[in-house]
């Protein structure tokens, strides 16, 4: 084997404490399964002495329990972190690699090449400065060649080195590889990827790994490290000033800081900047560190700024360049990048990171989805688990951003799902949608409180849930009933009427369930406007469109009440004859049987229906809108309808 | 205006750390930082000092002891929580401490697992901590590699290494659910080599241990123990021997095991580090049982 070592540990005391004058570069390697990629980053650690004496005994005993190289040294094992992907013997993960010559520290992303892993990719290369992309000589630029090479350019990577690995069984053939660079730059510019370095290489051998090999005397350029080494990436880059506030320091009364990362352009005491979202402007007064006050911040630096003025500013708000703020917007146009089991869900409420924003979101029906393979777009209604789509996003107020084609930390975001607090997707903003800005909201001199003065009661959405067949219509009915014998205005949306007219394009399916009760919240919401009492009964089966449609609403507005009857009693009673044809497969999605339900947890009502009567659930029910102030009792209520505390007292929140 | 200078790796590094305790630090309900008094940990708090400057970190230390280290860690400990100003909170698993558990009588696993595993949770769940800071970086062992920045624990501290979240750009997500809670990273990226370097630029404290001196040290299993205390059991015929050793990496002294060197000075321990052919972890016990023993002790919960 052809293993030298790069560089000489350095020995005398100033080397030793000299950093490396080329500073850091990240980078990721990818590859799809067997192009040798563990092999070639294991050889890296190993030629830059990352690898050590009981690392490389470990090593030697991996290689004969796992290995794939006889007596050979297995360098992938050293990179395979965790026994389970041992066993499987692909990497399954992002991992990330650290070696150091005298010149340069790198991190390296380790991602895997197997198809399912997009979103391991992505993340890879968000924090990425160059990509490595192998390419196996015997097979040439393949299908996910190209996928890996989309993803690095999308996620704003514009360096590559194309490592032509295995050419040593290719006998080293000049025309192979200059096929294979052929080949790869013609798609590659296509996409964006301005430089583009080939090297021919043997990673297991170590040909052009660290020096140049004598099987190559027909290629001229650097090996891997060297140019790994040399390689300028000017991740400083000009541009104008932005900083999120992280954290507002106030130590005591007399100081007020606010601690941030410099994520564009630089600071220097004196310059005017702007805070948005407020548009306020002042003047850096100090650049506030450990280590003193600083002359100048730059890109990449986390400070403490305190400013001439007494602004209000909190977390999330960002500090910019007067002269050239970020923009500010709450529609945009994105790519988005889905990484969760579950797929994304147009209308449904998710929350979105960006910067130290943290917000209410949700997201429209994707314009298309790319097919990372063809690159092709495809028409789409969501997106699914490693699906990338281009749709609007819309978040709950607006906020500084700049697109990610202009700087990758001011458009990038991650999205959250609000209930299991998983990172589900991330994405890049393109550009701010011009639409919000140009429809006002209608002022007017009639407001909800003159209507509900005139109407004698306060306006609210009674939303009733349960599975199909647990009596919310009847119930519904007769609390309307009720309700208009105390005077009150009230309107029922029932889920068949409504299902006939207004949602009629709108099928079973979960994204189609999930617009169906946005397009019910909305309606409630304009006749709550309106003054009215609106009863609702739906089964909305999921958590998050329940508490869009209490989103919807001012706090108080929305009485959610769980109409709660076991799924054998629903099915027993089975009014309409639906859960025969769900068993039988007539029905699909049908909720309870092949759909899930997701039970209110904390409901303003719960009914027990195997206890109580329609007509005492009802009465339940009125009984709540009276105590909590929202309707009045009969004057005559001796002998009318009783007043009094809701049943449910204990499960009220 | 002057030209954009490059910042060094270091400049980098720290930034990105500043950058991590301050997003866990705004968004915690009830973080602490775990302080083990290694040089990790001095790193670490001189970060946090700095992240918060002129505050002081909005966090206590916490220090979940065996009663097994070093006496001059202790001593160290107790200096530096002066010097920071930051509350020093130590907790001892009672069990334990009613069992007697120790290294020598009932291994390095039993030890280990009931002192530091058990110990923490019992910590963490008594203080009500939602978020830790540790000092785990991932150049330390392979399975660490993989680890997030920010790394989910279920309400029973159990790591899933199947079920990480992803962590793109610089935008970490820290909501949870009641009953989670999240270890935190800040020194991922750096390598034992980074690590010194800092140490010798920024001028950061550190327990002497880690420089050569006369110690009282017995040879066993290949492993030079110190005999720091009275209650390390001699065999019949053994007496310590003064040897000039020092320490890589701080732990329980009855199973830290100390390197015989010279290096007594900063440039000399990076010099040695450099030339060095094995790894800091080599001289810990516990990592010895199976090439796949860290990835089972994290998913148990084991910092």
């Amino acid at each position: 084997m052809n293993l030298s070592h790069a560089t000489d540990a350095p020995c005398s005391a100033d080397e030793l404490t000299a950093t490396p004058s080329k500073g850091l570069l990240r980078f990721i390697t990818c590859g799809s399964v067997d192009d040798g990629k563990s092999t070639l980053i294991g050889h890296l650690l190993y030629a830059t002495k990352t690898l050590l004496e009981d690392q490389l005994q470990a090593l030697k005993g991996d290689s004969r329990r796992f290995g794939t190289q006889g007596e050979d040294l297995d360098f992938a094992l050293l990179v395979d972190g965790l026994s389970a992907e041992r066993e499987q013997g692909i990497t399954i993960d992002v991992a990330y690699r650290f070696f150091a010559t005298t010149r340069r520290k790198f991190i390296v992303a380790d991602t895997p090449g197997h198809e399912q892993y997009t979103r391991n990719m992505v993340t890879g290369a968000s924090t990425a400065d160059l990509a490595v992309i192998l390419v196996d000589a015997r097979k040439g630029v393949l299908t996910q060649t190209r996928r890996h090479s989309y993803l690095v350019a999308l996620l704003g990577i514009r360096r590559v080195v194309l490592a032509v690995n295995k050419l040593d069984l290719m006998d080293w053939s000049h025309e192979t590889f200059a096929q294979i660079e052929h080949d790869y730059r013609d798609f590659a510019t296509k996409i964006g990827i301005d430089h583009i370095t080939a090297i021919p290489l043997s990673a297991l051998r170590g040909d052009n790994m660290t020096a140049h090999s004598a099987n190559t005397p027909w290629y001229t350029g650097p090996s891997l490290l060297h140019y790994l080494e040399d390689v300028d990436v000017d991740v400083e880059s000009e541009g104008p000033l932005r900083m999120p506030v992280q954290w507002v320091n106030r130590p005591n009364l007399d100081f007020r800081g606010f601690a941030g990362r410099i994520l564009g352009g630089s600071v220097k005491p004196g310059d005017r900047i702007r805070v948005l979202p407020s548009g306020k402007t002042s003047t850096v007064a100090r650049i506030v560190t450990f280590d003193g006050d600083l002359d100048i911040a730059q890109r990449g630096q986390s400070i403490t700024l305190t400013l001439a003025d007494e602004l209000d500013i909190s977390r999330g708000d960002v500090i910019c360049a007067a002269r050239d703020p970020a923009g500010l917007a709450d529609q945009f146009e994105a790519t988005l990048i889905w990484m969760a089991d579950t797929q994304m869900l147009p209308g449904r409420p998710y929350l979105v990171k960006l910067g130290a924003s943290t917000l209410p979101a949700s997201f429209g029906h994707p314009k298309y989805v790319v097919d990372v393979n063809s690159l092709d777009h495809l028409a789409a209604r969501t997106l699914a688990l490693n699906e990338i789509g281009v749709c609007n996003l819309t978040l709950d107020r607006a906020v500084a951003f700049d697109p990610y084609a202009d700087n990758r930390d001011m458009g990038s975001f991650i999205v959250i799902d609000r209930f299991t607090c998983q990172t589900v997707g991330a994405g890049l903003l393109h550009f701010a949608l011009r639409r919000s800005q140009n429809i006002h909201w209608q002022t007017v001199e009639v407001d909800k409180q003159a209507r509900a003065r005139q109407n004698g009661h306060k306006p609210c959405v009674l939303w009733l849930t349960g599975l199909s067949g647990s009596g919310k219509s009847t119930i519904a009915n007769i609390v309307e009933r009720q309700l208009h014998a105390l005077d009150a205005r009230t309107y029922l949306l029932d889920g068949d009427n409504v299902r006939h007219g207004l949602n009629k394009d709108l099928g079973f399916t979960a994204a189609d369930r999930v617009e169906n009760i946005r397009r019910i919240g909305e309606v409630a919401k304009l006749m709550v406007d309106a003054g009215l009492i609106v009863i609702t009964a739906f089964i909305s089966p999921f958590r998050s469109e329940r508490r869009l449609a209490r989103d919807m609403v001012q706090a108080g507005e929305f009485v959610e009440v769980f109409v709660d009857t076991p799924l054998t009693t629903a099915e027993q009673r089975d009014p309409k004859g639906l859960y025969r044809k769900a068993r039988s497969g007539e029905l699909k999605n049908f909720t309870g049987i092949d759909s899930p339900y997701e039970i209110p947890q904390a409901p303003e009502l719960h009914i027990d229906t195997l206890t109580a009567t329609p007509e005492e659930a009802a009465a339940a029910i009125v009984d709540y809108l009276i105590h909590t102030g929202i309707v009045r009792a009969r004057q005559e209520s001796a002998h009318g309808l009783p007043t009094g505390k809701p049943r449910d007292g204990d499960t009220q929140t | 205006m002057t030209a954009p200078i490059s910042l060094t790796h270091l400049q980098r590094l720290e930034a990105e750390s500043i950058d991590i305790f301050r997003e866990a630090a705004a968004e915690a309900e009830n973080p602490v930082m775990l302080y083990s008094i290694g040089k990790d940990s001095s790193v670490m708090l001189h970060l946090a000092r700095k992240a918060f400057h002129p505050s002081r970190p909005p966090f206590p230390l916490l220090h979940v002891d065996t009663t097994w280290k070093f006496r001059a860690m202790y001593a160290f400990r107790d200096r530096m929580a002066r010097e920071s100003g930051m509350e020093l909170l130590v907790y001892h698993n009672p069990e334990a401490e009613r069992l007697g558990i120790n290294p020598f009588d009932h291994g390095s696993a039993l030890h280990t697992d009931t002192w530091k595993t058990q110990g923490l949770r019992q910590a963490l769940d008594r203080y009500g901590f939602d978020l830790a800071f540790g000092g785990a970086r991932r150049d330390e062992e392979k399975s660490r590699a993989k680890e997030r920045v920010f790394s989910f624990r279920s309400a029973q501290h159990r790591w899933d290494p199947k079920n990480q979240r992803p962590e793109l750009w610089r935008l970490y997500n820290i909501r949870k659910n009641p009953g989670e809670s999240i270890r935190v990273f800040p020194l991922s990226n750096w390598t034992e080599l980074d690590i010194w370097q800092y140490i010798h630029s920024e001028n950061i404290p550190i327990v002497p241990l880690y420089f050569a001196a006369e110690r009282p040290v017995v040879e066993r299993d290949g492993l030079l123990l110190m005999v720091d205390d009275e209650r390390f059991p001699l065999a019949a015929g053994e007496t310590p021997l003064s040897r000039r050793v020092r320490f890589r990496t701080l732990g329980c002294y009855p199973l830290t095991g100390a390197i015989e060197s010279s290096a007594d000075t900063l440039p000399a321990i990076i010099r040695e580090m450099m030339l060095a052919r094995t790894s800091e972890r080599q001289g810990r016990l516990i990592d010895r049982d199976g090439s796949a023993s860290m990835e089972k002790k994290k998913a148990e919960g084991y910092f």
